[in-house]
């Protein structure tokens, strides 16, 4: 079958035919760290694993994932890239840059992509923690959402993981949007995704 | 086992009859308006006028004149609803029931006669999707303008008591409305029994042309036409007839009724036969929907573990084109309404499969689904941050 009979690119879909990196039982993986985002309820959850050496250098990965096509695609393509890196370079990854890796995805599709680039920075900061050094890259690769408070995605992010559910609450431990409230739309969009990511119920 | 191609997705859509595409083909030359008054324009509307006979048979109608052609199921429904607005808008009775797993174009127009200040009650349903009877008593009350229940679902092909639900409303003196689309052609529709007051069909379910369906309108029931202009349909619906889709409804229409048993025991022991085998192939699967009350040809089936997406196009890679509730698939963040309202936790519904057969599907075509489906689940649960006993 060729890509223009498929919804996504021959990439995306050779990734999904043959996804790499993935977790398999049998297989006893040892790993160092690792970081699970999503929930079942909203019908995506990827779990990322890594093995790291003394120098922060991410050995090896595996990964296994409830999700869509997108998703076991878009982390088997961050799982290739991912080896080889040191911890910083990886926490830095953007989802638009494996997006591209991919050959582009359709724009409803993004969010599933995000989950695995979630999922392995949550296995780094796991990792930080684990060698006293938690909270290490939080501010690096940041986007500034509200220009007038200079509060980024990290941000955003972080006041979800601590709690933040809404937009009143995510204010409260961030003050988003409290000057000039130009950001309201962008703020939201990013609370929600980061809800759905992080959030439990 | 070599691979072919299984279309089970007829809940969606289903292909033309070949006799449909033939005389559809024919008469393409059949151009003239069914309302002109010369010869070749009395020419189209008495075929018009058959194919309505032929649809009002299907349709349990003894009068085709009750028949309104409209471009589908969803402007039927949304011509039920119109009309509800302007009924209820002159006072008197405003209350509208329906349930909680009626198809999007039914839920989307109520909640539209909700934004516009009418009462308006979704059903629950029961864990086989059959409408909770107390809670329709409850409900339908002196109030009620209209009850409006689909006579089959289309995504998990529950039937429901839709006699018993009309008797109910008839008590109360509300109007009744049935989308019969699903139902067509797999099961009897008997409209006139039934004492129904609306009947929606479409051609596209029964092996006819997309872009054609039906209203029925009891005699003496409201009807407000959604479309304004000319008086065709008696006013009921204007816009030049849709001549050669019109006639392919028609056509369709009798080949279904001549064949609805024939044709039903035929999917039934397929459809059967598909279920037993993914149950006896695929450990931990629920099958959703009535283990009787149901539509000969769907089979909606979760597979805990595995998304539902990702299964279709897994499937779609093997050949077998189906359907799933699962939220990534529609591009939605919920999963389907529908198994979400029989109790099906989000968890499963992301990971649900219709499988709905028809026509064309053979035996054979069972056998591929059974050979490639359980290996796809596994390795999708092998995958999985869910483990599965």
């Amino acid at each position: 079958m060729d890509a223009m009979q498929w919804l996504y690119s021959d990439i995306v879909l050779d990734h999904f035919k043959n996804p790499r990196n993935v977790f398999d039982p049998d297989e006893k993986f040892a790993y160092e760290a690792e970081g699970t985002v999503g929930n079942v309820k909203c019908g995506d959850q990827m779990m990322f694993m890594l093995k790291i050496d003394e120098g922060d250098v991410i050995r090896d990965v595996r990964w296994r994932t409830y999700g869509c096509a997108s998703a076991i695609a878009s982390t088997s393509m961050l799982s290739e890239v991912t080896k080889g890196l040191h911890i910083r370079e990886a926490y830095n990854l953007r989802p638009e840059d494996i997006a591209t890796r991919l050959g582009g995805l359709p724009d409803n599709k993004i969010h599933c992509s995000v989950l695995g680039d979630k999922a392995l920075r949550a296995a780094i900061d796991a990792w930080l923690e684990k060698t006293g050094r938690a909270g290490l890259y939080r501010n690096e690769g940041a986007t500034v959402i509200c220009t007038c408070l200079n509060i980024t995605d990290r941000d955003i992010e972080t006041a979800v993981r601590e709690g933040a559910r809404n937009w009143e609450q995510l204010q409260e431990r961030t003050k988003i949007g409290t000057v000039c409230g130009g950001c309201k739309v962008k703020g939201e969009s990013l609370l929600h995704e980061y809800v759905h990511i992080f959030g439990e119920e | 086992m070599e691979r072919r191609i299984v279309y089970m997705d007829y809940n969606a859509t289903t292909p033309l009859h070949p006799l449909v595409r033939d005389a559809m083909t024919a008469d393409m030359g059949v151009f003239a308006n069914a309302s002109s008054m010369h010869e070749a324009g009395r020419a189209a509307k008495a075929r018009v006028d058959s194919a309505r006979a032929e649809v009002a048979k299907l349709a349990g109608v003894p009068n085709p004149d009750e028949l309104v052609f409209t471009s589908g199921g969803s402007e039927s429904n949304n011509t039920v609803f119109a009309t509800m607005f302007h009924v209820g808008r002159r006072g008197g009775r405003r209350k509208i029931v329906t349930t909680a797993i009626e198809h999007p174009c039914v839920v989307n127009a109520a909640s539209w006669l909700r934004e516009e200040g009418f009462p308006v009650v979704f059903l629950p349903v029961d864990a086989s999707g059959r409408v909770d009877m107390e809670a329709a008593e409850r409900e339908i009350d002196a109030d009620t303008l209209l009850v409006s229940v689909m006579s089959a679902n289309n995504e998990i092909g529950t039937i429901q008591d839709v006699p018993a639900l009309c008797r109910m409303a008839k008590a109360k003196g509300a109007l009744f409305h049935t989308d019969a689309t699903q139902s067509a052609g797999k099961v009897p529709v008997e409209a006139a029994a039934w004492g129904v007051d609306y009947l929606t069909l479409s051609a596209h379910k029964i092996y006819g042309p997309k872009g054609v369906g039906a209203l029925y309108v009891r005699k003496g029931a409201p009807i407000e036409p959604l479309i304004r202009g000319g008086h065709q349909e008696h006013g009921r619906r204007a816009g030049t007839y849709n001549n050669i889709g019109i006639l392919g409804f028609g056509l369709a229409a009798r080949l279904a009724l001549e064949d609805l048993e024939g044709r039903a025991a035929r999917v039934r022991v397929m459809r059967n036969r598909l279920r037993d085998g993914i149950v006896e192939r695929v450990p931990d699967v629920r099958v959703n929907g009535h283990a009787t009350e149901v539509l000969p040809n769907t089979l909606n089936v979760s597979f805990p573990g595995a998304e539902g997406e990702a299964i279709l196009l897994y499937l779609d890679l093997e050949g077998v084109q189906v359907s799933t509730g699962s939220a990534c698939a529609s591009g939605s963040l919920e999963p389907s309404h529908v198994l979400l309202a029989t109790g099906v936790g989000p968890e499963l519904a992301h990971g649900s499969i219709r499988f709905s057969l028809g026509s064309l599907t053979s035996n054979e075509d069972v056998d591929y689904v059974l050979e490639v489906l359980p290996p796809i689940i596994k390795r999708l649960r092998r995958m999985s941050t869910v483990s599965v006993a």
